[in-house]
């Protein structure tokens, strides 16, 4: 038994690790972020803040187009899942509880949906936004987001519903409900895990989302997070580039997610290995 | 052996609550003539169409076209049948940038896969502390924009600053200034370490979950009877989690094959662009850069049938389940 509790501890140490090097470069962003421009230019790396302030972070807020791009990110984000969420809910349903004629087409299509090349398409979106006057709109972009989505939302949603069985929602309508009435006090309350799930993948998916944004929000005040903070960092590298600003930059953009995907980890990967092995 | 029975009685409490029909037996899913599941799937089909029908139509029409800034500023396009097709087949360095994005993609879906499969096991192994810690950390990695973490790790290898030249240097090794995205080779060591690091939390995690299926006391007897960690692996786990793997197997394949942003944010950091393209940057550069839509929308076509031809055996056993 002493064997197994020092390979156990061994195997502790590797996870410890592991886990360290993994994290490392959010360690090493939040870092730099809290030291001034002084210390990253010297060649000597330091590993930790107690030189730190958080004249970068204001130095970034006084830009004042930060503001702006969170507006323009959050507005789309919730639009996406709202959208998606709504809209990939009842095509699972419809798979997952129904046999109808079309049905596995529908399927298929939205497995091949997920191969298109994105790259190829930017142009004819350009196109078609511009003529239908949604460029630099935040409508437009969202549609496109949320049909980027839809796919992916629909396989994970599907694995949920079929989880919960369709004979519970039966054995509510012998006792005297209606379908709609079983469905909505039966199913719906054990499906709020999976939509939570779902929710989760289409918001980071519409808040990290960069090449289709690069495309059709060409002007400076229509820009997202990801387009601002790759702007931030092309201007900064026309001088030399001031790291800290940079990170301080980077980890506001990451920081609403990260703290927002932790809340709400836990059935993220359980929902969509379980989209992929239930039926 | 005996007789079989005549009646079958599994089907009995339903045929309680339902009058018999012959025809419709075991599957519980109900097969109805409404017209409800159309209405439920119709506001999917409708944003789907209205976001992507037109450009992959234009893509499909565009390739067979020739396409060029001409047409860019209202000349119509001129078909040319399969020529954009035939000209990008008899470009070498079209095969060079595809064989260099198979590659890449093959190395990093089985590198991330491989490395998300030990990170599980390890996950199973060691107690409730450390696994949160490990998944922490992944999640960490994960749920970071992948615009921020490029710039974090193009940060870690600069030329002048980075901490991976001061590292090396303390180690030993002749790094100062070494610029590591001049040089293809290394360009595309540090694009799959990056890319390797960004898509081992998914694996990782979707394996594990798969891996709490395996009940513990299974494991345990497992070893009682002398099967070592290998064997266990080996005849216990992989055939619990083959599916979970082949599926996250598959996904890290097509989005691997199809990465942009990581490479394209490399290049804007200091990479040579025209030795470092892969078929998602190739396109972009052949579109967006030099007006050629023709070809870069032949590319894209070529590029989805390749995807298609990867997922071909996946999708067919998937659809075989689906007995509509």
């Amino acid at each position: 038994m002493r064997l197994k509790n020092l390979s156990t501890a061994g195997w502790s140490l590797l996870a410890l690790v592991i886990a360290l090097a993994w994290a490392f470069p959010v360690y090493w962003m939040l870092n730099s972020a809290f030291l001034p421009n002084v210390v990253l230019q010297s060649t000597t790396p330091t590993f930790l803040p107690f030189a730190g302030s958080l004249k970068n972070f204001a130095a970034v807020f006084a830009d004042g187009k930060f503001l702006t791009a969170l507006g323009i990110s959050l507005t789309v984000t919730l639009s996406t899942v709202a959208i998606a969420l709504f809209v990939a809910f009842l095509g699972a349903l419809a798979i997952s509880r129904f046999r109808f004629r079309g049905r596995k087409s529908f399927i298929l299509a939205m497995l091949l949906i997920q191969m298109l090349p994105a790259e190829g398409m930017f142009i004819a979106q350009y196109k078609m936004m511009s003529s239908v006057g949604l460029l630099n709109n935040v409508l437009g972009l969202t549609v496109l987001y949320a049909a980027a989505v839809i796919p992916f939302t629909i396989w994970m949603l599907r694995g949920f519903v079929a989880g919960v069985p369709a004979e519970l929602e039966e054995a509510g309508m012998v006792d005297g409900l209606s379908r709609t009435q079983a469905f909505l006090r039966i199913t719906f309350p054990l499906l709020a895990p999976g939509l939570v799930a779902s929710g989760v993948y289409a918001f980071l998916q519409a808040w990290n989302e960069f090449t289709v944004a690069l495309v059709v929000m060409t002007e400076d005040q229509m820009k997202t997070l990801p387009l601002w903070l790759r702007g931030f960092v092309q201007a900064s590298a026309t001088r030399e580039t001031d790291w800290g600003m940079v990170m301080a930059a980077s980890t506001m953009v990451a920081v609403p997610v990260i703290v927002f995907f932790m809340i709400v980890q836990s059935r993220m990967s359980s929902g969509l290995v379980g989209g992929a092995v239930k039926g | 052996m005996s007789a079989p029975t005549p009646t079958p009685a599994p089907t009995a409490h339903r045929s309680l609550a339902v009058e018999p029909q012959p025809a419709l037996s075991a599957p519980p899913p109900r097969r109805r003539r409404s017209k409800l599941p159309w209405l439920l799937i119709i506001p999917s089909l409708a944003i789907l169409i209205a976001a992507l029908g037109y450009p992959v139509g234009w893509q499909i029409y565009t390739s067979f076209h020739e396409y060029g800034l001409l047409q860019q500023f209202g000349q119509s396009p001129e078909f040319v049948g399969v020529q954009n097709y035939a000209a990008l087949l008899g470009d070498p360095n079209f095969w060079v940038i595809l064989g260099r994005s198979l590659l890449f993609c093959v190395l990093a879906a089985t590198l991330t896969v491989f490395i998300g499969f030990l990170f599980a096991v390890l996950m199973k192994r060691v107690g409730t502390v450390f696994r949160l810690v490990l998944q922490v950390s992944m999640l960490l990695a994960w749920a970071m924009p992948v615009v921020a973490s490029m710039t974090v790790w193009v940060w870690l290898v600069d030329w002048r600053r980075g901490l991976v030249n001061w590292l090396l240097e303390r180690v030993g090794v002749e790094a100062a200034g070494h610029n590591w995205l001049a040089d293809p080779g290394s360009f595309f060591v540090i694009a799959l370490v990056i890319v390797v690091w960004m898509s081992v939390p998914f694996v990782a995690l979707s394996i594990y979950a798969g891996l709490t299926q395996i009940p513990d006391e299974v494991l345990e007897a497992a070893a009682m009877d002398g099967a070592s960690g290998i064997q266990r692996i080996r005849f216990i786990i992989l055939p619990v989690i083959a599916p979970v793997i082949s599926i996250v197997l598959l996904l890290q394949l097509i989005w691997d094959l199809r990465v942009f942003t990581q490479i394209k944010l490399l290049q804007d950091a200091g990479g040579v662009a025209n030795e470092t393209h892969l078929l998602g940057t190739y396109i972009y550069q052949m579109g967006v850069g030099s007006g050629d839509f023709g070809t870069a929308s032949a590319v894209s076509i070529l590029m989805l049938l390749i995807t298609v031809l990867i997922s071909w055996y996946y999708v067919r056993s998937l659809m075989k389940e689906e007995n509509a």
